[in-house]
């Protein structure tokens, strides 16, 4: 596994944006809310390394405890979104049929909303908390996930060892976790990077529209809102704060490609 | 069909599958791949079923079995009717009869590693901890003869020949008594093919096995079977002991397949007829005979009226209107 340098470049963004998350206390000598009207909009410097916001805010400090909340969430949220899909993906690959007729239409329905759109909807009834903003950002990500796994599923469901399973007497669940999920979840992996960039922006966006997570936690998107309007003036706190959330992206867009190519032997063979 | 006091293991009755298949356009057609077939397979005997491609020998061996409905018909299994059963009881009788596929390439999940497909009959009955299971796949590599060396490795890491040989060992875990083998053989080169024929005949002798022997190679068949059925078109056509088919042929399309062996004394104006025309198009198929398109001893009857399969005597069946009257020496 770690011959694979996908995996490798990847999971080491990953884990110091993990790191970062954890350490954040350590790694910062600044509160993330403290306030300082005399230094406000200062660009980098030795005592701000990244720079100062309009409130005088230091931009790592706020980086570095923003890692916490994005990461949990869209980490949770795609989370969400990769289990039911590939669930209803593979059971309606499977099954075809009635089954798959509805949940198709179900689905369509879904994404005939943006998916931001959705997110506030559920948003609002589920009421402002980290724990429903987990599944406000990942609901709306399902399709994704459901439409690869289905599609997988049901060319795989047409195999000849699938047939090869039931003669011996499988069950269908028993084809579905063994044969069909196992040649399904390597293509979902690949959709995975596209999840986790959508989960990141869609947290970014409810934040701008206020409705994300509570004030005054920061999260990167919510940094990269604020410093938004001054942007020309002041351009390292959205420029910082948008570099780690395009780290992030790219760390996950690696570890989802090393991940497919890993999973599929013909693949890891030829590479070893 | 008069099988008195022989001991069947299985009797196929009338088994008939049609598709429907989506033309462009508008509509849909429906094809008949297998059409009211009918025969029974003796205790411990090889039933060769031979037919060109296209003529519905893998659908038959699928809706043998039920992993594909069939449209209509039924399989008697040991007395019992499998399109009769409830789901649970034929998962259990499916340890009983298993099939080998035709394409090894695609019968093995490729995830999957070669002790884990090995033990999964086993695993799916809940047969023995995972000890026990460890020491009969390893047995099963032996009887098929297959390094245990090699457990751990992935499909794609197989030849053709050690696939299929894995393909029987999966078919061997649960101690069946009925094998279909659809096409065992036509994937393999020649060499590896007398292989897999050989290693086929020393399990049918230890195990006691009953086998179903599907091929479009009728020399492959014949070295096989104890008994051969001739499929066309959906139908089967002729059925007899070997000795008997290859001694005294009565349907013209058996004659065909048999003058393409080498060593037939077939007249060449014969021979060019036989060949000449093409299968007729499964989607109009022919009113009468399905052959009578190529039959070069073709009377207006036959393309009238739809023949039967009749006993034509010590259980040798031929459907055609003239079986019996018509010369078909092969000189053999
Ligand atoms: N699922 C299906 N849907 C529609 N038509 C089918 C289906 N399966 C088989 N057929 C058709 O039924 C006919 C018989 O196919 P089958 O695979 O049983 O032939 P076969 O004798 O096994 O041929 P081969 O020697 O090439 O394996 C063919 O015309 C095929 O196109
Ligand atoms: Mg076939």
């Amino acid at each position: 596994m770690l011959k694979n340098k996908h995996i490798l470049a990847g999971g080491a963004i990953i884990a110091v944006m993990i790191f970062i998350a954890i350490a954040a206390p350590l790694l910062t000598s600044y509160d993330f809310s403290e306030l300082d009207f005399a230094s406000k909009n200062k660009p980098p410097a030795a005592d701000h390394v990244m720079g100062t916001d309009q409130y005088g805010r230091d931009v790592w400090s706020r980086i570095a405890y923003g890692a916490r909340v994005s990461l949990t969430v869209s980490l949770a949220a795609v989370l969400i979104a990769i289990v039911c899909g590939s669930f209803l993906g593979v059971v309606s690959g499977y099954l075809k049929g009635k089954f798959d007729f509805i949940m198709g239409r179900l689905i369509d329905i879904m994404m005939a909303f943006p998916a931001i759109l959705l997110s506030l909807i559920i948003g609002a009834a589920l009421g402002a908390s980290i724990r429903n903003m987990c599944f406000s950002i990942g609901i709306p990500l399902i399709p994704i996930f459901y439409r690869v796994a289905r599609g997988a599923a049901f060319s795989v469901a047409d195999r000849t060892f699938v047939m090869a399973s039931r003669s011996i007497g499988s069950s269908g669940v028993r084809i579905m976790i063994w044969h069909i999920l196992p040649n399904v979840l390597p293509q979902v992996f690949v959709v995975l990077s596209m999840g986790m960039g959508g989960s990141i922006l869609a947290e970014a966006s409810l934040g701008f529209l206020g409705l994300g997570i509570p004030q005054p936690t920061p999260s990167w998107g919510l940094i990269v809102n604020e410093g938004k309007a001054f942007m020309f003036t002041a351009p390292w706190t959205t420029a910082f704060s948008g570099l780690f959330i395009a780290l992030t992206i790219l760390g996950f867009n690696l570890l989802g490609d090393g991940l497919r190519d890993h999973l599929d032997p013909k693949l890891r063979t030829l590479s070893a | 069909m008069a099988d008195s006091g022989e001991d069947l293991l299985i009797r196929f009755e009338e088994l008939t599958k049609t598709f429907k298949v989506s033309s462009r356009g508008f509509g849909s057609e429906r094809i008949t791949a297998v059409d009211h077939v009918s025969f029974s397979i003796r205790r411990g005997e090889t039933f060769g079923l031979v037919g060109e491609s296209g003529c519905g020998k893998s659908t038959f061996s699928k809706i043998a079995l039920r992993l594909v409905e069939a449209t209509s018909g039924s399989v008697f299994y040991e007395g019992r009717d499998i399109y009769k059963m409830p789901f649970r009881q034929l998962r259990e009788i499916r340890r009983d009869m298993q099939v080998v596929f035709q394409d090894p390439y695609d019968s093995l999940n490729p995830r999957l590693t070669l002790e884990e497909l090995a033990a999964e009959p086993l695993r799916v009955h809940k047969q023995g901890g995972k000890a026990a299971r460890r020491e009969r796949v390893e047995s099963l590599f032996n009887d098929v003869g297959l390094p245990t060396s090699i457990m751990g490795r992935y499909p794609h890491q197989l030849s053709g020949g050690q696939r299929q040989r894995l393909c029987i060992a999966r078919t061997l875990a649960l101690s069946p008594k009925f094998i279909i083998l659809d096409e065992a053989v036509s994937a393999l080169d020649v060499s590896i093919q007398a292989q897999i024929l050989n290693l086929l005949q020393d399990l049918k002798k230890q195990f006691n096995l009953t086998y179903l022997f599907i091929s479009h190679n009728l020399s492959v068949v014949k070295f096989a079977s104890d008994r051969i059925g001739v499929m066309y078109f959906g139908r089967i056509i002729e059925i007899a002991e070997k000795r008997e088919l290859f001694s005294n042929v009565l349907h013209p399309y058996t004659y065909a397949l048999l003058s393409a062996i080498p060593g037939a004394g077939l007249e060449a104006e014969k021979r060019r007829a036989l060949m000449q025309a093409g299968a007729p198009s499964i989607f109009n198929a022919p009113k009468g005979c399905a052959f009578s398109s190529r039959c070069p001893w073709s009377k207006d009857m036959c393309g009238k009226e739809p023949p039967t399969l009749k006993d034509m005597g010590g259980g040798h069946c031929a459907a055609c209107h003239f079986a019996g009257e018509l010369e078909l020496n092969l000189g053999l």
